[in-house]
C-alpha cells in the first residue's frame, strides 16, 4: 500500500516539529526516516500511524485520504523502540492480540488464530517461547515478539519506530539484516525511523533525511551518500573535514593551497572531503597538497584513522586509510606529510561569516 | 613454584571469612532496636487492641452478643455498610478516571489537578463535614431549593455519603496515579494500532496492569469509610436507629457509660480492620511476588 504525505505540519505548543513535509512513498518500498534526535522523524512516523495528528496536511493509503482515521481503523503494524509489550500476557496472547480483539463479525476462529501464531512464532523463530511472558525474554527476542505482534494483524503498513535502539551493537546487526530479508518476503510497505546511518543505509530502498522539522534529501542510500544535495546531509552521513575559504574561478582557497572546485560559484564557500578521499604522501604533489603533522594514529579493525594537524591553519583533519595503505606508507606520530583530497564537494556559504 | 602452588590451593581451602558487613550492626544494637520496636507496638497496638477484646466481654459473651444484636448497634452497621457500597465503587470509578486522565493525557493545569485531589488529606474532616452542612444544611446556600424539593441531605444518609466520598476520594487516585506513571502509556498506543478500541484497550491492557494497586487502593478506601468520625459526625445529626454509623454509635454507647456495650461494637470494627489487613498483606505479596517475576 503506497502512501502519500502532502504538507504536513505539526506544532508542539509553540514549538514546530515537523514543516510542510512532502513524502510519497511507493508500495512494497522499505523507507528509512534518518535524522538527528529532535528533527520530527518519529512525530512523522506517529501521524502516519495515526497515533497523533497533524495540524495541517493530509496522510493518504493508497489514495485515500486517512488524515482523520483513528489509529484502530488504520490497520498499520506499529513497532516501538521499547517493544511494548503487553506485559500481562505471555508471548502467545501478545501476537494473538490483534486478532482475537476484532469484533466477532471479522474475527478469526480459535483455530485459525492459533495456526496463524504459532506460524509467526516460526517465523521469528522463538517457538519454544510461546507460554513465557515478555519479562521473561532479552531484548532482542521481545523485540522479534514486537514484530510478529505487529505482522498478525497483516497490516497495510508496517511502521518501525527506533526498532533496534535498545539492543546492543551485534544483535542490532542481526536483526536489521533479518528485518530486510522479512521485508523481502512480505513486500509489505515499511517505514522505519532511525538516528543510526549505517542501519539507514543497511537496510532501506531509500533514505528520508530529516533536520528540524523538514526533508533535507531523499534518495537511495547510494544517492544521498555520493550525492549529498547541502551541508547538513554531507555532514550527518560519516566523518566529514571542512576547509573554509573562498572560491575564485573554480578554485578553492583555503589557508595557502588551491584546491579544484570546478563549477562552484565564486565567493565564500566551504570545502567537504570524506574521512577517506584522502591521499597522503611524503613529497608534495600539487597546488592542493597539504602540508600536515601526524598527531594520532587509531587502528579500529580493517581502517586506520589518522589524526594530522595543518600547519598552515593549525586545523585538524581527521582521514581514514585502509590497513593497507597505512602500512605501505609507513608513518609515525610527528612527522611531517602532505595531504591531498581525492573528491571534493564545495557548498557556497549561506551563513558566510558565522 | 609448586611451593607456592600448593600455598595458594591452601589458602582457597580454608578462607579467611570476613562477616562484619559494612551495613549490619553489631548484634547488640540490633536487638536494643528490636526490643524498642516490639515494645512501642505492644505498648500502644497491642495492649488496646487486647484491652477492647477484655472490656468487650467483661460482662460475658451473653452482653456481648445483646450489645452487637441490639437495634440500633445493628442499624449502625446496616447504615455503615450501605454507605460502604455506596462510597465504594464510586471512588473506586472517579480514581481510575481521575488517574487515567492524569497520567495518559497532557493538558494545562495537570499539576493543579493533582493538588485537588489531595485537598481531602489537607482539609480537617470536621471541616469538610461543616462545608456540607454550610452548603446543604437548612440555612446554607443551597438548603432552600433542597427544601423546595423536599430533598434531606443533611442529617440524613445522603449527606453521610457525600461526606465519606469527600473524605475518601484521594485514597484510589492517589494509588494509581504513579503505578500508571511509571507504566507509560506505549501498550495502550500498541493496543490501538493492532485495532483494539478505547473499551478494549481498557479491559484487556491498562486494568490487568493495575489491578493489585487498584484492590490495595480499595481495601485503603474501605477501611477509612468504614472508620470516618469527624466528618460524618458534623453532617449526620446522631440520629439512634437513623443516621449513626458505627463510629458514631460507639461514641454514643460510651457517654452513656454503657462501656461493654460500646467496647463490643468496637471489638466488630477492630475485626474488620484485622481482616482489612490480612487482605492488604495478601495484596502487598501478591504484588511483590508478581514484580519480582517481572523483573
Amino acid at each position: 500500500m503506497s502512501i502519500i504525505i502532502e504538507n504536513v505540519t505539526k506544532y508542539y505548543g509553540s514549538y514546530q516539529a515537523l514543516r510542510n513535509i512532502d513524502l510519497e512513498i511507493k508500495s512494497g518500498e522499505l523507507v528509512a526516516l534518518l535524522g538527528p534526535s529532535g528533527s520530527g522523524k518519529t512525530s512523522l512516523l506517529r501521524i502516519i500511524a495515526g497515533l497523533e495528528q497533524a495540524e495541517n496536511g493530509k496522510i493518504l493509503f493508497n489514495e485515500e485520504n486517512y488524515t482523520h482515521k483513528h489509529v484502530k481503523d488504520r490497520n498499520v503494524g506499529f513497532v516501538f523502540q521499547h517493544y511494548a509489550l503487553f506485559r500481562n500476557m505471555t508471548i502467545f496472547d501478545n501476537i494473538a492480540y490483534g486478532l482475537k480483539v476484532r469484533p466477532r463479525k471479522t474475527r478469526p476462529s480459535k483455530e485459525v488464530i492459533e495456526e496463524k501464531v504459532t506460524e509467526l512464532l516460526q517465523l521469528v523463530k522463538l517457538e519454544g517461547y510461546k507460554d513465557r511472558y515478555p519479562s521473561q525474554l532479552s531484548g532482542g527476542q521481545r523485540q522479534r515478539v514486537a514484530l510478529a505482534r505487529a505482522l498478525a494483524v497483516e497490516p497495510n503498513v508496517l511502521l518501525l519506530d527506533e526498532p533496534f535502539g535498545a539492543l546492543d551493537a551485534k544483535v542490532r546487526k542481526e536483526l536489521r539484516r533479518w528485518l530486510r530479508r522479512l521485508h523481502d518476503e512480505f513486500n509489505v510497505t515499511s517505514v522505519f525511523v532511525t538516528h543510526d546511518q549505517e542501519e539507514a543505509m543497511d537496510v532501506a530502498d531509500r533514505v528520508v533525511i530529516m533536520n528540524e522539522g523538514k526533508i533535507e534529501q531523499i534518495g537511495t542510500p547510494e544517492e544521498v551518500y555520493d550525492h549529498p544535495e547541502n551541508p547538513f546531509v554531507y555532514d550527518f552521513l560519516g566523518s566529514v573535514n571542512l576547509f573554509k575559504g573562498n572560491v575564485h574561478k573554480g578554485k578553492l582557497v583555503t589557508g595557502n593551497v588551491e584546491m579544484n572546485a570546478p563549477g562552484s560559484e565564486d565567493g565564500a564557500g566551504t570545502g567537504y572531503v570524506r574521512a577517506h578521499n584522502f591521499i597522503i604522501e611524503r613529497e608534495p604533489a600539487e597546488k592542493d597538497s597539504i602540508a600536515s603533522i601526524v598527531d594520532h594514529i587509531h587502528t579500529i579493525g580493517p581502517i586506520v584513522r589518522i589524526e594530522v594537524i595543518r600547519q598552515d591553519t593549525n586545523e585538524p583533519l581527521e582521514i581514514e586509510l585502509t590497513k593497507e595503505q597505512y602500512l605501505n606508507l609507513e608513518i609515525s606520530k610527528e612527522e611531517r606529510v602532505f595531504v591531498r583530497p581525492k573528491e571534493l564537494k564545495v557548498f557556497v556559504d549561506f551563513m558566510a561569516g558565522i | 613454584m609448586m611451593e607456592h602452588d600448593n600455598s595458594v590451593v591452601a589458602k582457597a581451602n580454608h578462607p579467611v571469612i570476613i562477616t562484619r558487613n559494612a551495613t549490619k550492626e553489631p548484634k547488640s544494637i540490633q536487638w536494643i532496636l528490636i526490643s524498642i520496636v516490639l515494645l512501642f507496638l505492644t505498648l500502644f497496638l497491642v495492649v488496646p487492641l487486647i484491652a477492647i477484646f477484655v472490656k468487650a466481654f467483661e460482662k460475658g459473651a451473653e452482653a456481648y452478643f445483646a450489645a452487637i444484636a441490639h437495634p440500633d448497634a445493628v442499624a449502625a452497621i446496616k447504615l455503615t455498610l450501605i454507605v460502604v457500597l455506596i462510597t465504594l465503587p464510586l471512588n473506586a470509578i472517579f480514581g481510575v478516571v481521575a488517574a487515567w486522565t492524569i497520567t495518559k493525557y497532557d493538558f494545562k493545569g495537570k499539576n493543579f489537578l493533582i493538588t485537588l485531589i489531595d485537598l481531602p488529606f489537607s482539609v480537617s474532616p470536621v471541616i469538610a463535614g461543616l462545608i456540607f452542612v454550610l452548603l446543604f444544611g437548612l440555612h446554607g446556600t443551597l438548603g432552600p431549593l433542597l427544601q423546595s424539593l423536599d430533598i434531606k441531605v443533611i442529617f440524613s444518609i445522603p449527606g453521610i455519603v457525600i461526606a465519606s466520598i469527600f473524605i475518601t476520594f484521594p485514597f484510589i487516585a492517589r494509588e494509581l496515579i504513579p503505578l500508571m506513571q511509571s507504566q507509560g502509556t506505549s501498550e495502550e498506543e500498541a493496543s490501538l494500532t493492532l485495532g483494539a478500541g478505547g473499551f478494549k484497550t481498557f479491559w484487556y491492557v491498562t486494568l490487568p496492569n493495575i489491578k493489585w494497586g487498584l484492590l490495595y487502593g480499595i481495601i485503603l478506601c474501605n477501611a477509612r469509610i468504614i472508620g470516618e468520625f469527624g466528618a460524618v459526625s458534623v453532617v449526620s445529626g446522631h440520629i439512634r436507629g437513623m443516621t449513626n454509623t458505627m463510629p458514631l454509635h460507639i461514641e454514643i454507647l460510651y457517654n452513656e457509660y454503657q462501656f461493654s456495650a460500646a467496647f463490643a461494637v468496637a471489638s466488630l470494627m477492630s475485626i474488620f480492620a484485622i481482616i482489612t489487613l490480612i487482605i492488604k498483606s495478601f495484596i502487598e505479596w501478591k504484588t511483590d511476588f508478581k514484580s519480582t517475576k517481572a523483573r
